[in-house]
């Protein structure tokens, strides 16, 4: 009687309970390495970066003469730049898609479903070439000497947000309950309205989340940026009147750095103090992409409803 | 300042006539009034599906008209037809006439968004919008294109308690309408509704999901408001069709089987299949 609970004597059971331990162990030690896998690249850019990182890489350009009083102050910039631009292509495209696509249920909405996630496919050198060959070429053809910008490089990193932007973008809208819509035309709201107005707002945490993935997964580009913006380890500014105020601001019309670029350009170069620049642009890289994750996180559990 | 003291002023004397009327209304049958709405010979489909056939009625002004049926009869779906709020689903096509004031709104001329400001709808489940009770209220003004805040205020006052929720979220306006109870958020949605100032208001199962102190309170509430409109009701709650309704219409199976004064409906109906269903036989 007391054998009756226990599996010992039972083969079959025993191979269906190792096959189970060993499966979970297996998952176990996936997850585990996954983790480990980013911890170790943590450890390691800090351990050789950190040492390297001071006011001076924040706030100066590079100093080929002393490169420990050099910054990279440049690329930071541009990188935000950058950021900017693309977002100001990406975006607008991203969620205009995104509704249109919730809107109408045609047979044209699969289709742009079907072009973006190709795009999303479509590895990043290839944007760059093709930005290369529609936005910088032509220009350089016109007049030799320009034609690498910050414009060019947002171009490339904005067609590289909009299939991201667009996807979350839908997919949010989607989640906004069919009835809410309903009241809003129900008291005499057009669709535009009822989309402006009442289901954008509901899905706006999810959209800032994807817009911010989006922003996270562009800072690190590189591909895209090397036939586009050329790099610059000067930041080109001109100033800029609006208002009576004379603003400094950064060029969109010249080359321009951005960190990804630099740290590539650095790393491979064969001075030991560009390296160690190298290093540290790379720490400051992966800690503004984590903050757009940790903003994405945010953005979502924040919710909707405290606005006011 | 002055067009609401008005409004006011007209609010209070046609309360005071109705309510005289309402002291002998248990009796006698209302009095004849103006036909607000009209549906003629109106089928429905849903793609091949037939779901409404040969609907004809009559909806008369600022009387309260209860749809009952089993379900799956297409009262709703009739009530939907009412201000096209059918449009929405693809794939659905109505045949026949429906009119609003003699005026045809399916005709091609016909601005759906300017008629569903005209026929306002509460659901079946509260769905308030994710803003502040305040902006709840505010949304069908401001879509309308009415900016003044002060104007605004009077009416998320005036609605609110016209709606029997101004003393409960006074102090509240600026919270989530979210935070309401269901019957209160139904209530809210009632509100919003009146905002836009509306002729007619179809009410689709309003206290299905609410409890029956909740219920109580709309039914009340649908009392005084038909003072001011046209009210037709889909309700699944036969005593609710008896004590909100003066007219009530039995749809089966897509067919409007019968319509006539609600107590004639519930004590003397002409059909075997009216009787079967409101004294419990089925459905």
């Amino acid at each position: 009687m007391a054998n009756t609970l226990s599996a010992s004597h039972d083969v079959r059971w025993q191979w269906r309970q190792t096959t189970n331990r060993i499966m979970l162990s297996l998952c176990s030690l996936g997850a585990l390495l996954a983790v480990l896998v980013l911890g170790l690249v943590l450890v390691f850019l800090i351990s050789r970066g950190f040492s390297s990182l001071n006011l001076n890489f924040f706030t100066k350009l590079p100093n080929h003469m002393d490169e420990r009083a050099g910054g990279m102050s440049q690329s930071i910039t541009g990188t935000l730049v950058l950021l900017g631009l693309a977002s100001a292509i990406g975006l607008p495209l991203g969620i205009l898609g995104g509704i249109y696509q919730i809107e109408t249920r045609g047979r044209f909405g699969n289709i742009v479903r079907f072009f973006t996630d190709v795009l999303n496919g479509i590895p990043s050198i290839v944007i760059g070439i093709f930005v290369y060959a529609v936005a910088v070429a032509p220009v350089a053809l016109k007049n030799p000497g320009t034609g690498y910008s910050a414009w060019a490089g947002g171009l490339a990193l904005g067609i590289m947000m909009v299939p991201t932007v667009m996807r979350t973008t839908e997919e949010m809208l989607r989640l906004v309950p069919f009835s809410m819509r309903e009241a809003s035309l129900g008291l005499g709201a057009t669709r535009w309205r009822t989309m402006w107005s009442v289901v954008l707002p509901a899905a706006r945490g999810g959209i800032i989340t994807g817009v911010m993935l989006a922003l996270a997964r562009i800072a690190g580009e590189t591909a895209p940026l090397l036939f586009t913006i050329l790099g610059n380890e000067y930041l080109a500014t001109h100033v800029v009147h609006a208002g009576g105020l004379a603003i400094t601001l950064p060029r969109s019309d010249a080359p321009i750095d951005a960190l990804p670029l630099r740290i590539y350009n650095y790393a491979t170069a064969v001075d030991e103090n560009q390296q160690h620049l190298a290093w540290a642009g790379a720490v400051v890289l992966i800690t503004l992409i984590l903050v757009f994750s940790i903003l994405a996180r945010f953005a979502t559990r924040g919710k909707v409803l405290e606005e006011k | 300042m002055s067009p609401t003291t008005n409004q006011a002023q007209a609010k209070q004397a046609s309360l005071s006539k109705n309510n005289q009327m309402s002291n002998n209304e248990e009796k006698t049958v209302e009095p004849a009034t103006a036909v607000k709405m009209a549906a003629h010979d109106v089928d429905f489909y849903y793609g091949a599906f037939h779901a409404l056939k040969k609907v004809n009625i009559t909806v008369p002004e600022k009387q309260v008209t209860a749809l009952i049926g089993p379900s799956g009869c297409g009262k709703s779906t009739f009530l939907r037809t009412l201000n096209r709020m059918n449009d929405l689903i693809d794939g659905t096509k109505v045949v026949g006439k429906i009119s609003l004031d003699n005026e045809d709104i399916y005709d091609r001329k016909v601005d759906v968004v300017y008629l569903r400001k005209r026929v306002g709808m509460v659901f079946q489940k509260p769905n308030p919008f994710p803003m502040s009770i305040y902006d709840n209220i505010a949304y069908g003004p401001r879509i309308h294109g009415l900016k003044n805040r002060q104007q605004l205020n009077e009416i998320v006052e005036r609605t609110l308690e016209g709606a029997a929720l101004w003393n409960e979220v006074k102090d509240k306006l600026k919270a989530s309408a979210f935070a309401l109870s269901g019957g209160q958020q139904q209530r809210l949605c009632i509100a919003r509704v009146l905002a836009v100032n509306p002729e007619v208001i179809l009410m689709d199962e309003p206290c299905s999901a609410l409890d029956p102190n909740s219920t109580f309170r709309i039914e009340q509430l649908m009392e005084d408001l038909r003072k001011e409109y046209t009210i037709v009701i889909v309700t699944h709650n036969m005593q609710q069709a008896a004590r909100v309704s003066q007219q009530t219409g039995f749809f089966m199976l897509g067919e409007l089987k019968e319509l006539a004064a609600t107590q004639q409906i519930f004590t003397n109906p002409t059909h075997k299949e009216t009787e079967d269903y409101v004294s419990g036989r089925f459905g």
